[in-house]
């Protein structure tokens, strides 16, 4: 399986890859060099409008369109940002981290032509307080750019200033979401705001705003130096290009692969160029298909494409690629008992539904696992759940939330209703689920 | 208490970064729990609250609700042990009561002798490389019991 062109990760595995001199060795910023000098802002949007990108930080927007939502500068004379998104914290999802670490010069090279494109003075790498690695490779690599006048005002000699900022989170999930990112880069609780308005007219401190996922910032670059038409000849029509997908939990060699959109997941899972297979010589029972807010699906669905229609064509998301799989020795209950933990933990309280809700399936899927589970229970899980979705909430934490729940109970009702009746987990007629000691006998009491 | 000189240059630098110099209150708040102890006491929380020009209780609020300030001092050595989904998959709980065993500590508690807090974290962005612990802010990857014990006898 390597009959396809790698792009995202070309550069990395060289020594200095990380450096600002490994990454001119190796072509790096001579686009910017061309964009600067011969192509006007609105020639950067249109390519990369007409490549196809879609942000690669869940939602799967294009990224071009997204772009030009931004107000005419002619006619809105404030001040503009773009807002880098590298909040990395969806469960499941580390991805982000590699570019920081292994090639942070083509994130900033990507910062600069968005910029450029879209007329922004400034750009925030909002990058999560736990990162520290990735936080001190991208500032030092952005210390050298800014040496080399690749930062900061009349870049290259071409009239153009840009300054990159670095920020640092400090440990929230909900600062991934676009507006609790501004709210928390703007020095306050990461709680979402109300949309609309939307970031491009009313952003960071009131200005027009985009915000960006990493990963999405760093396709731009090699769109804008090798064409629309060669973006679009990879992936898959309405998702093209490749896409760093993270397989992680029971397989043989979990890990961050390029591929890719449209490749099938039981080539990502089964290949030996991907993860290798199940563990432990054992059967695929349940996968989340994109990070743990996509929900599982059970092991039949794994022909599936990974690209955006074809996963959601099959009821789930694409979301970040980021696969979770579990055995056959595995209990999802178990699994959704620590997601719905997750959500529980991470709502910032602003909406009651989302508040109470992640709580009530926290306390559900615990008590169920836990052999305390009610009859009723399995019903309640989807009444509560929508209750606070689709698009019931400022943001779409509760949908993240709701989502899991709905499809652990459409795919694995039998399951739920198994530990129901013989109070707790029969999977290997211990009492025990596999993975790990019977919560009963090791429960942790979390502060939420 | 007054923040020490060397911490509000750094933060007179810092604010120069943003167009509203609120924007450094994170950042900052992060120094001062790297510099003055290991966690935000109240009268950080003052001293904050003066230099940026803001009411104490909206630094506590910032403080409060992002999970990786502390409120309460931390033991000499702090363990956090990744509990999410990916992690869990590959043997979290088993690191988690063995780290219990070996620090003395409970979990978001504190050991009797003060060496070890132990706490449990969310995803930590380590799924491809699970089971992971953050100890005194280094990652640990792809862990293994023995490392587990390697490490924290390294702090014994």
């Amino acid at each position: 399986m390597s009959g396809f062109e790698k792009y995202l990760m070309s550069r990395m595995g060289a020594e200095n890859s990380h450096t600002l001199e490994g990454y001119k060795a190796q072509g790096g910023y001579a686009t910017l060099e061309r964009v600067l000098k011969d192509m006007t802002p609105a020639e950067v949007t249109a390519v990369v409008k007409d490549s196809g990108l879609r942000g690669r930080g869940g939602a799967g927007f294009p990224t071009g369109l997204k772009w030009t939502f931004m107000p005419d500068a002619q006619k809105d004379p404030r001040h503009r940002y773009l807002a880098i998104n590298a909040d990395e914290s969806e469960p499941g999802t580390c991805k982000d981290r590699v570019f920081m670490d292994e090639d942070p010069h083509g994130l900033l090279e990507g910062i600069l032509m968005a910029c450029y494109a879209m007329g922004c003075e400034g750009a925030y790498i909002y990058v999560r307080g736990e990162y520290r690695h990735q936080y001190d490779r991208t500032a030092a690599a952005l210390s050298d750019a800014r040496a080399a006048g690749l930062v900061g005002k009349n870049i290259l000699g071409s009239g153009f200033d840009c300054e990159i900022h670095m920020h640092k989170g400090a440990g929230a999930y909900i600062c991934g979401e676009e507006t609790g990112l501004m709210e928390s880069l703007e020095g306050k609780r990461g709680h979402p705001r109300p949309k609309p308005p939307f970031p491009a007219g009313f952003g960071l401190w009131g200005q027009p705003t985009t915000v960006n996922n990493v990963e999405t910032i760093f396709n731009v670059p090699f769109i804008v130096e090798k064409g629309a038409e060669w973006y679009r000849s990879m992936g898959s029509e309405a998702s093209p290009g490749n896409i760093l997908v993270g397989i992680s939990g029971s397989v043989n060699k979990p890990g961050v692969y390029e591929a890719p959109l449209g490749m099938s997941a039981r080539t990502l899972l089964e290949s030996e160029d991907f993860a290798g297979g199940i563990w432990k010589g054992r059967q695929l029972k349940a996968w989340f298909t994109g990070g743990s807010s996509c929900g599982m699906v059970p092991a039949s669905f794994i022909d599936v494409n990974m690209d955006h229609d074809s996963v959601k064509a099959i009821g789930s998301m694409l979301g970040t690629a980021s696969m979770i799989m579990l055995d056959d020795t595995q209990c999802v209950v178990r699994a959704m008992e620590v997601v719905a933990r997750f959500y529980d933990h991470e709502s910032c309280g602003q909406c009651s539904q989302c508040r109470e809700g992640t709580q009530w399936l926290h306390q559900i899927f615990r008590r169920i696992e836990a052999g305390r589970g009610k009859p009723d229970d399995i019903d309640m899980l989807t009444s509560i759940a929508s209750g606070m979705a689709p698009g019931k909430t400022i943001c779409a934490l509760a949908d993240a939330a709701a989502i899991p729940a709905n499809q652990v109970v459409k795919h694995f009702r039998d399951e739920l209703e198994e530990h129901v009746r013989a109070g707790g987990c029969s999977i290997n007629g211990t009492g025990a689920c596999a993975h790990g000691t019977a919560a009963k006998e090791t429960e942790v009491e979390v502060q939420s | 208490m007054a923040l020490p000189k060397k911490l509000t240059a750094e933060f007179d630098e810092l604010c120069t970064h943003y167009p509203e110099r609120r924007a450094g209150l994170i950042p900052a708040l992060h120094r001062c729990q790297e510099e003055l102890g290991g966690w935000i006491t109240p009268e950080i929380m003052d001293d904050m609250a003066g230099y940026f020009d803001i009411e104490p209780a909206e630094v506590y609020g910032v403080v409060s609700f992002y999970p990786m300030f502390r409120l309460t001092p931390p033991g000499k050595h702090v363990v956090k042990v990744c509990h999410n989904i990916s992690c869990d998959l590959r043997g979290a709980r088993e690191v988690l009561k063995r780290a219990k065993e070996l620090t003395g500590a409970e979990v978001h508690g504190t050991s009797a002798d003060g060496k070890f807090t132990l706490e449990v974290v969310e995803c930590q962005g380590c799924c491809t490389t699970a089971p992971m612990i953050d100890l005194d802010n280094e990652y640990h990857e792809n862990l293994t019991l023995e490392d587990l014990e390697r490490l924290i006898g390294e702090c014994q």
